[in-house]
C-alpha cells in the first residue's frame, strides 16, 4: 500500500508538466498547427521562470514570467507558419534550438554557473500544499490515507492542471471558439467560407499553447527542481506530443496518455537497485529504458490508425 | 414576377489580358429558378464568385433587390441573403450535420444554446424542403446528395433568399438530381430565388424559368425558358465558331487496335464515373471525345492509360484483354511496353516533371531503354544525343537540352512530352488536352503532328474540352456526358450544334 501510493504519488508529480504540455499541443494542432516545439517553449519558460523567480524572490512572477517567453516563442512559431505559410515542423524544430541555445548563453552570462540558474531560494519556490484537513485524516484507512498522502501534499500547479483538464475539454467541445477551432484544423476553406479567420483562429490557439506550455516549464524549474538546469525538459515536450497522438488529439485520452508514461517513469525510479526475484538486480540501463519503449509500443500497437486533424500542417491559403 | 432578386450591370472582370466577363447584365426575377449556361471558360463561374463576394468586378453594378450594392467579401453576400452551394462541399467532414450548420452562426459563446435554437429551425426547414436530413448524422459519412443538401440547408439556416448552386448535379445519380430539383421547386415555391449554373441543356428545360447563355465570358442570351428548345441553346452556347482548317486526307481505317466493352468505374462513394462505355479504335484513324470536362473523359484516358483500374468491362487492345492481364509491373508502365502511349491531360502535373531538364524529361517512362545506358548507369551523351533529335523534328525552342523544362513554353513543353510518347512509337497513342496553354503557332504543328501520325497507321484517341479542336481532327467523334457515350458523330457531318446537343446530354 505504502509503495503504491507513493509510485501514485510521484505519477502525478511526473505526468503535471506531461498534462500540461500536452493540453498545449491539443490546442494548437486540433487548429490545424504541428507543433514539435513543445519542448524547446518549456525550456524557454523553465529558464525565464527560474530567473525571475530568482531575482523578484517571488515564485508568481516566475510563473508570468515563464508563460511569456513560451507566448513569445509561440508567437514566433505562428508568424512564420500562419501568416507566412511557412513548414511547420522547420518553424517548430527552430524554436527548439533558440531554446536550447539561448538559455544557456543568458544562464551563463547572468548567473555564471555554467548555464545553470543558482537553487532557488525558499522564497522564489512553489512549494507543497497541505490540503485542509489532511492531517487530521492521515489516519482514516484507505481513504485518509489516499486524501492525504496521495491528494494533499503538492504544488498549487498541480491543482491547478487538475482544474485545467476539465477547463479545456469543456473548451473544446462546448464553447463557440472550440467549435471553430476544430473546423479550423479539419476543414480551413469550410471555416474561411463560413466567415471564420482562420489566422485568427489560429494565432488564438497558439497563445493558449504558449500559456500552458509556460505553465509546463514553470513547474520543472521553479517548482520541482528549485532552479534551471540546462536541458532539464530532456524530451518531456516531445513525450508530451506522443500522449497527444496516442490520446488521438482528444484531451481526455491524452491526459491518460500523459499519466501512463509517468507511471513507468515513477516504477522505472522505485525499480532501480531493487532486486527481483530470480533476476537479480536489474542494470539500470534497462530500466531507464522502460518509458521510451512504452512509447514506441504504445504508439504502435495500442492506438491503431491515428486519426490526426484532417488538415494539420498545411497552410491555409485562401482559394481564390 | 415583376420583383427583381439580383440585378447585373454591365460587369467585366480581367485576370491580366484575359476577359473573364465582359459587360455581362441580367436581371433574376424574384421567386424563380434562372439557369446560367455555357461552356467550360465561359465565365459562369467568375460571374457568380463576383455576386459571393470572391472577387470585386473591374466595372459594373450588383443591385440585390433594387438597391445597389458593393460585395467585398463572401460575408457580406450572406449579409444580403445570398447563399453559395459550391461545387465542391465546404463542409467539415467529421463534425455533425448540426455543427457544420452552425459553423460562424454559432450564436453566442456557449454552444448548447444556438445548437438547440438551430436543431429547432432545422426541423422546421428539414419539413418546408422535404431535405430529409439528418442533424446529428456525421457529415463524412453521407451520401453526396446529403452533403449537397446539408450545404443548402447551411445557406437557408444563415437567412440566403437568393440561392447560388454551382453544377449541382455534377456529382449526383440521376435520382439525387431528381430529389435536388423538388428541393429546388420548393424553395421556389417559398418565393426564394435559385440561380443554377449548369451546362447541362435538360436541366435547363427541365427546372429553370428563365436563362442567361454566356459564351466567352459575354452573355449572348437572356432569354425565358418556356421561349426556347434545346436547340437554341446548345446553338446560343457554343456558338457558330470558326472552323481550324487542317489539311487531311481520307480517313483510311484499319483494323481495330482498340475495342472497349461496356467499361465501368466506380468510385469510392458509389458514382460512376464511367457508365457501359462501348467504342473501337481502328488503326490510322483519330477518334475524338468531346464534352464538358468533368463528364468521364479524364477518367477514361486514365483508367486505357493504366492509371485507374476499371470497375468492370474489358479493354481490348490488339486482341489481348488488357483487364484480365496479369501484371508484374506497375500497369501504366507495362501498357506503355504495348504500345499504349499516353500525353496526359495535365502536363505539368503528370507529364513532366518541371525542374527536371528536358533531356531528363525526355526520358520519363522510358527509362529502361537498353540504348540509353552504360552498364548499370545512364549514358549521359546518348540521353543528351536523343533530346537533339526529339529538337530538331519537333522544332523545341530554346533548342537547349539541358535546359530546365519548367522554363519552356506550355507549347514546347506539350512538344517534349509528345516527342517523347512519339518516339517509342505506339500503336495507340492517347492524347489529352494536346493543346491546353499552347500558343497558336504550337498548335498547328502539334495538329500537323497528329495528322501525319494518323496517316502513317497509327491509332489516336483524343481526348479534348476544344470543340474546334475536335472537329479539325477527328475522323469520328464521341460525345461523353455523366459519363456516359451520349452519341457518336462522323467528323464530317459533326457540327458544333450538334456536338453541343450532345454534350449537354441530350439525345441526338
Amino acid at each position: 500500500m505504502d509503495q503504491l501510493i507513493s509510485v501514485l504519488d510521484s505519477t502525478i508529480r511526473v505526468a503535471t508538466p506531461l498534462v500540461l504540455a500536452s493540453l498545449a499541443g491539443l490546442f494548437s494542432e486540433r487548429s490545424g498547427v504541428v507543433d514539435i516545439s513543445l519542448e524547446g517553449k518549456m525550456l524557454a519558460a523553465a529558464f525565464a521562470s527560474a530567473a525571475a523567480a530568482y531575482m523578484t524572490q517571488n515564485p508568481w512572477i516566475g510563473l508570468c514570467a515563464g508563460m511569456m517567453a513560451a507566448v513569445m516563442l509561440a508567437m514566433l512559431h505562428a508568424f512564420v507558419s500562419v501568416t507566412y505559410n511557412g513548414n511547420q515542423l522547420i518553424s517548430g524544430m527552430a524554436v527548439n534550438t533558440i531554446a536550447s541555445g539561448i538559455t544557456p548563453v543568458l544562464g551563463l552570462a547572468w548567473f555564471q554557473q555554467g548555464g545553470n540558474s543558482p537553487q532557488l531560494p525558499d522564497a522564489g519556490r512553489f512549494h507543497e500544499i497541505t490540503l485542509p484537513f489532511a492531517e487530521q485524516l492521515a489516519d482514516v484507512p484507505v481513504i485518509g490515507a489516499l486524501y492525504s498522502r496521495l491528494l494533499s501534499g503538492h504544488s498549487i500547479l498541480v491543482y491547478l492542471t487538475i482544474l485545467i483538464i476539465p477547463v479545456v475539454t469543456w473548451f473544446i467541445y462546448k464553447s463557440r471558439f472550440g467549435l471553430r477551432l476544430r473546423a479550423v484544423g479539419e476543414n480551413p476553406h469550410a471555416a474561411d467560407t463560413a466567415g471564420i479567420s482562420v489566422a485568427r483562429i489560429r494565432y488564438i490557439a497558439l497563445f493558449w499553447n504558449g500559456m500552458l506550455c509556460g505553465m509546463a516549464g514553470t513547474f520543472l524549474s521553479v517548482y520541482q527542481t528549485g532552479a534551471f538546469i540546462k536541458e532539464m525538459t530532456a524530451g518531456k515536450g516531445f513525450l508530451a506530443l506522443a500522449a497527444l497522438i496516442f490520446g488521438k488529439w482528444r484531451p481526455v485520452q491524452a491526459v491518460i496518455g500523459c499519466l501512463l508514461f509517468a507511471f513507468a517513469d515513477a516504477i522505472q525510479i522505485r525499480l532501480e537497485g531493487v532486486a527481483v526475484p530470480g533476476i537479480g538486480i536489474i542494470p539500470s540501463q534497462f530500466i531507464a529504458v522502460i518509458p521510451y519503449v512504452l512509447t514506441v509500443l504504445l504508439l504502435a500497437g495500442f492506438v491503431g490508425r491515428a486519426i490526426a486533424p484532417k488538415s494539420i500542417g498545411i497552410p491555409f491559403v485562401k482559394s481564390r | 414576377m415583376t420583383d427583381i432578386a439580383i440585378e447585373l450591370i454591365g460587369i467585366s472582370k480581367s485576370f491580366g489580358a484575359v476577359k473573364a466577363n465582359e459587360d455581362v447584365s441580367m436581371s433574376i426575377a424574384k421567386g424563380s429558378i434562372h439557369g446560367i449556361i455555357g461552356e467550360n471558360g465561359a465565365g459562369k463561374s467568375t460571374l457568380m464568385s463576383i455576386l459571393y463576394g470572391y472577387y470585386q468586378a473591374d466595372t459594373g453594378a450588383i443591385k440585390v433587390h433594387g438597391r445597389e450594392t458593393r460585395i467585398r467579401n463572401s460575408q457580406e453576400a450572406i449579409r444580403l441573403g445570398i447563399g453559395m452551394v459550391h461545387q465542391h462541399f465546404m463542409l467539415v467532414d467529421t463534425f455533425t450535420v448540426l455543427e457544420n450548420i452552425v459553423l460562424g452562426a454559432e450564436g453566442g459563446m456557449l454552444l448548447a444554446e444556438g445548437m438547440a435554437a438551430a436543431r429547432e429551425h432545422l426541423k422546421a426547414l428539414n419539413k418546408d424542403y422535404s431535405l430529409e436530413v439528418d442533424p446529428d448524422a456525421i457529415v463524412g459519412e453521407l451520401g453526396v446528395g446529403l452533403q449537397q443538401r446539408v450545404e443548402i440547408l447551411k445557406a437557408l439556416y444563415r437567412g440566403a433568399d437568393v440561392l447560388i448552386l454551382d453544377e449541382p448535379t455534377a456529382v449526383l445519380t440521376p435520382q439525387e438530381a431528381d430529389h435536388l430539383f423538388r428541393i429546388l421547386n420548393a424553395l421556389r415555391d417559398q418565393g426564394k430565388t435559385v440561380i443554377l449554373i449548369t451546362h447541362k441543356l435538360r436541366e435547363v428545360m427541365e427546372i429553370t424559368d428563365a436563362v442567361s447563355v454566356m459564351r466567352a465570358g459575354k452573355v449572348v442570351g437572356n432569354v425565358f425558358t418556356r421561349d426556347v428548345n434545346q436547340e437554341i441553346l446548345a446553338d446560343l452556347m457554343v456558338g457558330r465558331k470558326v472552323i481550324l482548317k487542317v489539311n487531311k486526307a481520307e480517313c483510311n481505317a484499319g483494323d481495330a487496335v482498340l475495342d472497349v466493352k461496356n467499361l465501368s468505374l466506380t468510385d469510392e462513394r458509389g458514382v460512376k464515373l464511367l457508365d457501359s462505355l462501348n467504342f473501337t479504335v481502328r488503326a490510322g484513324e483519330i477518334v475524338g471525345v468531346a464534352g464538358v470536362s468533368g463528364n468521364g473523359q479524364s477518367e477514361l484516358l486514365e483508367v486505357l492509360a493504366g492509371m485507374l483500374v476499371p470497375t468492370t468491362g474489358a479493354i481490348v487492345f490488339k486482341g489481348e484483354d488488357l483487364c484480365a492481364r496479369r501484371y508484374r509491373h506497375p500497369r501504366a508502365a507495362e501498357l506503355r511496353k504495348l504500345g499504349i502511349a499516353h500525353v496526359p491531360e495535365d502536363r505539368s502535373r503528370e507529364g513532366l516533371v518541371k525542374a527536371f531538364s528536358m533531356y531528363e524529361n525526355a526520358i520519363l517512362g522510358y527509362d529502361d531503354t537498353a540504348a540509353l545506358s552504360r552498364g548499370p548507369l545512364f549514358s549521359r551523351k546518348a540521353l543528351i544525343e536523343r533530346t537533339r533529335t526529339f529538337i530538331s523534328e519537333f522544332d523545341i525552342r530554346p533548342a537547349n537540352a539541358l535546359l530546365r523544362v519548367g522554363l519552356l513554353s506550355g507549347g514546347n513543353q506539350q512538344k517534349v512530352v509528345l516527342a517523347r510518347e512519339i518516339d517509342a512509337n505506339p500503336e495507340l497513342l492517347l492524347i489529352g488536352q494536346p493543346t491546353r496553354g499552347v500558343d497558336i503557332g504550337a498548335i498547328e504543328f502539334i495538329h500537323k503532328r497528329l495528322i501525319q501520325l494518323r496517316d502513317e497507321g497509327k491509332a489516336i484517341l483524343l481526348v479534348s474540352v476544344e470543340l474546334e479542336e475536335i472537329l479539325a481532327l477527328s475522323d469520328r467523334i464521341l460525345v461523353m456526358a455523366g459519363g456516359k457515350i451520349t452519341g457518336e458523330v462522323s467528323g464530317n457531318e459533326a457540327t458544333t450544334t450538334s456536338l453541343g446537343l450532345l454534350m449537354g446530354g441530350g439525345s441526338h
